[in-house]
């Protein structure tokens, strides 16, 4: 039965959420913007805090945990849930939402590929009296989209039973916080078989203060300027044989690295909400100050009798309110167990579309406003770009919706 | 508790419908566009699917419920076949469904059952009117309340079956609201113009309609003396275009990609170039994206939202957009044969632009 109601459960936590995202990320918005590189520990530490009252290692649904949902027969919404807090976290402060401990992409493939000691030994440490972080390491200099190009190797000494790991990432959001603010970790993507090509590429853990393993540079962006983007450089970094995420061998298969992109069936929708969140901020913001100024939009009235503002807010409106849904459909056939890589790269793409136009389309509007640091709207404009870039850029996503409509191969259409 | 998938029944419901529209529609459809006709046997056919009658409660007849989500699937799965003749189909209810849903219980009592236990008949509404703005909440065409009766004056266009209509929902404005009224078969200064002539749909006969001093019993105002509201009216009709648009669109989208996963150009499928896989994957995004726009409004009506209205014409801003922007692509995908009648994308295309225009041309 089609149903838009949202669940009881995520609307109580939405209140709380909004009041975290109006007072603790607001308020503080702009200064963590100007100033690059500053680490926002009073939300960090007020997050870290909440998060582990409410039982959880992180924000991330977890499968071995089960949930009152479970115990009552009813179908899962943790991916709804998760869904909802980011879109709200987002609204509040897109680049302060990614510094949240514990809760981003590398303790998601823990918690997908691991095994149960893997997961007690790398995801008790979220659950600590001090914030933890993590991070996942996956583009190199020289291979972003094409994940397949990636040069880091590891290689196995059998006499002292431990991976050697050589290579140089980048980009990595939240590695600064993870390797060296914190006794965090980062999953990094390596081959096995430089032959093999993507059957050979695994994840492996690499725990913070392991030698050989360094931060070598904090980036200086466009927008979500309070998370931070690093490069890590791996120079014979040594770390246990049990630190592999996955199979040590090489199957003539590209199972494992499937795995890894099927993480990308939950997370990508998780970014769609960021760009919702952004997107709302903004057309709630823009609709305000229209008032302000006793704009007043028509909605009913045939286009030929509407203003162009009028036009374009209701045109935001219907991106984003249909950008929210097809997010929302991701998320609940995620926790249905339905097969969703083509929503949830429609729902990339869709949304990282929207968010740039509905961020570009307000600062235009506002004039003078609009381009002013006095609000925040030119930082949200910045903060945007980023959801059509990261976790597959929107070609990329794309490519993902055209094969699945398609039903084409990656070498049917590249 | 949210939910993307269709009841059970609902889902019988869309697989006959699919058929019906696959089967009949569609195979129909190009000769229905060219010769300007549809046949009637087609049209009883998909009226005896009964999904009219399935909306009406039995106290008029009828066998169910009024459910705009229902609907809104109904009209998708239609349109997706033919948008012509979804909307032939669907003709009775332009009279039947407004009764319906703001009549009063004389009203409902005495109108509706004639419609729903019929055959199909030409039971039609007047709504649209040839003017460029034209806006259904400030009508050119007047009624008067004089006495017992009214007095209705103005010229209508986009009617469909005025000609040989057994009875028709006229709207008017009365005193700056619009407002129905039924005038029956026959009714004294009801002039029926020429066929329109139009872009597309020329498988529906369109009329112009005068109404000279047209006068009615007042008892004929919709919803009894006092009137009703409109705004559910234009919701239920705002929601049953756009779902109408998102079945057009999609019906362009399957045949482009078929053509496209067979086309050969420099030795490979068209669909194998990034600038035509690119377009098809937003085109089904955007369908996507726009379906669920629609069916949240159709929700909204059927739990009575008072923000139901406003979401409809969102709704039907945003299909109407995506049916440009999709039917137009379509042709694309197909290159020059996309330009050619022998492919049904250029009359999609036609289609796909009405739906800025129709108003009120459909309900659910
Ligand atoms: C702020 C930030 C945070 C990030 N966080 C992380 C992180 O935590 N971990 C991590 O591993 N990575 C992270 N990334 C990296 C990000 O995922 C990559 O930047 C992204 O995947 C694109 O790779 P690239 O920059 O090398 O661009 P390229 O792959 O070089 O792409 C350049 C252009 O070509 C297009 N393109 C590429 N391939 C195709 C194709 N087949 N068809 C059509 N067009 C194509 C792309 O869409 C793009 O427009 C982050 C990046 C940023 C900016």
């Amino acid at each position: 039965m089609i149903d838009f109601e949202t669940p009881k459960p995520i609307v109580q936590l939405n209140t709380v959420v909004e009041t975290v995202a109006v007072n603790m990320m607001r308020t503080v918005s702009r200064e963590m913007d100007e100033n690059e590189h500053t680490v926002p520990w009073d939300f960090i530490n007020f997050m870290h805090t909440a998060v582990k009252s409410m039982g959880g290692t992180s924000m991330a649904p977890d499968a071995d945990k089960p949930d009152d949902a479970k115990k009552e027969k009813r179908p899962s919404i943790g991916f709804q849930r998760l869904g909802h807090m980011v879109e709200m976290l987002a609204w509040g402060d897109a680049g302060m939402y990614l510094c949240i401990p514990g809760g981003m992409l590398g303790s998601a493939a823990v918690a997908a590929a691991g095994t149960p000691e893997q997961k007690k030994r790398f995801l008790s440490r979220f659950m600590g009296d001090k914030p933890v972080f993590d991070g996942m390491a996956m583009t190199e200099p020289q291979a972003g989209s094409d994940t397949s190009a990636i040069r880091a190797t590891a290689v196995l000494d059998n006499d002292t039973n431990e991976w050697i790991l050589n290579g140089e990432k980048i980009f990595v959001t939240a590695g600064q916080k993870a390797l060296v603010e914190s006794d965090g970790f980062v999953v990094v993507w390596a081959t096995i078989d430089p032959e093999a090509g993507r059957a050979g590429m695994r994840s492996f853990v690499v725990e913070a203060g392991t030698p050989g393993c360094k931060v070598t540079k904090q980036e200086h962006k466009l927008g979500i300027r309070a998370s931070d983007t690093v490069s890590v450089v791996f120079q014979d970094c040594r770390i246990p044989f049990e630190n592999i995420l996955g199979s040590p061998t090489v199957e003539k298969t590209t199972k494992g690295f499937k795995g890894a992109m099927a993480t990308f069936d939950a997370t990508r929708p998780i970014i769609a909400a960021q760009a919702v969140g952004i997107a709302r901020a903004t057309l709630e913001l823009l609709k305000e100050i229209l008032a302000e100024n006793g704009v007043e939009i028509r909605y009913g009235l045939p286009r030929q009798k509407l203003t162009s503002i009028e036009r374009d807010v209701i045109e935001m409106e219907v991106m984003l309110r249909s950008a929210w849904l097809l997010t929302l459909e991701a998320l609940w056939m995620a926790d249905n167990k339905l097969h969703n890589p083509k929503e949830a790269s429609m729902a990339k793409v869709y949304a990282g579309d929207i968010v740039v136009k509905i961020t570009q389309k307000a600062v235009e509007i506002l004039g003078p406003l609009g381009y002013s640091r006095e609000l925040l709207l030119e930082k949200w404009f910045r903060d945007a770009k980023i959801t059509d870039l990261y976790e597959g850029t929107g070609q990329i996503n794309r490519l993902v919706v055209a094969r699945n409509m398609l039903g084409y191969r990656g070498s049917q259409l590249r | 508790m949210y939910s993307f998938k269709p009841s059970e029944e609902q889902q019988m419901l869309i697989d006959a419908l699919k058929r019906y529209a696959m089967d009949d529609l569609r195979a129909a459809a190009r000769d229905a566009e060219e010769e300007g006709q549809l046949p009637i046997e087609l049209v009883e056919k998909g009226w005896e699917l009964g999904y009219l009658q399935a909306s009406i409660p039995e106290d008029y007849d009828g066998f169910g419920e009024r459910s705009a989500v229902t609907g809104v699937l109904a009209a998708e799965e239609l349109a997706y076949g033919d948008l012509a003749g979804a909307l032939a189909v669907m003709t009775p209810g332009l009279f039947a469904t407004p009764i319906l849903l703001v009549g009063s219980e004389a009203q409902k009592k005495a109108y509706i059952p004639p419609v729903i236990e019929m055959e199909w008949k030409p039971f039609t509404a007047a709504l649209m009117e040839q003017k460029f703005d034209f806006d259904p909440n400030d009508l050119t065409t007047t009624a008067a309340i004089d006495g017992d009766s009214v007095v209705i004056n103005g010229e209508k266009s986009y009617v469909p079956y005025a000609d040989g209509a057994e009875a028709m929902l006229i709207y008017a404005n009365l005193a700056g609201a619009t407002q129905g009224f039924i005038v029956p078969a026959g009714t004294e200064g009801v002039v029926v113009g020429e066929r329109q002539k139009l872009l597309g749909l020329n498988a529906l006969p369109f009329y112009t309609v005068r109404f000279e001093n047209v006068r009615v019993p007042l008892e004929n105002r919709l919803g009894g003396a006092d009137g009703h509201d409109f705004a559910p009216i234009l919701a239920a009709s705002n929601v049953a275009l756009a779902a109408m648009a998102i079945g057009v669109s999609n019906a362009a989208l399957d045949y482009a990609v078929e053509y496209a996963k067979d086309r050969d150009v420099f030795g490979m499928k068209v669909a194998q170039k990034q600038a035509i896989a690119f377009m098809i994957a937003e085109m089904g995004t955007a369908i996507e994206a726009i379906r669920l726009l629609v069916w949240e409004a159709a929700w909204m009506i059927d739990g009575g939202n008072p923000e139901a209205s406003k979401q409809a014409y969102l709704a039907l801003s945003g299909a109407m957009d995506a049916a440009m922007m999709v039917t137009d692509r379509a042709v694309q995908i197909l290159g020059g044969h996309g330009y050619i009648r022998e492919h049904p994308v250029e009359m999609w295309m036609r289609s796909g632009r009405g739906f800025a225009t129709f108003n009120g041309l459909a309900i659910v």
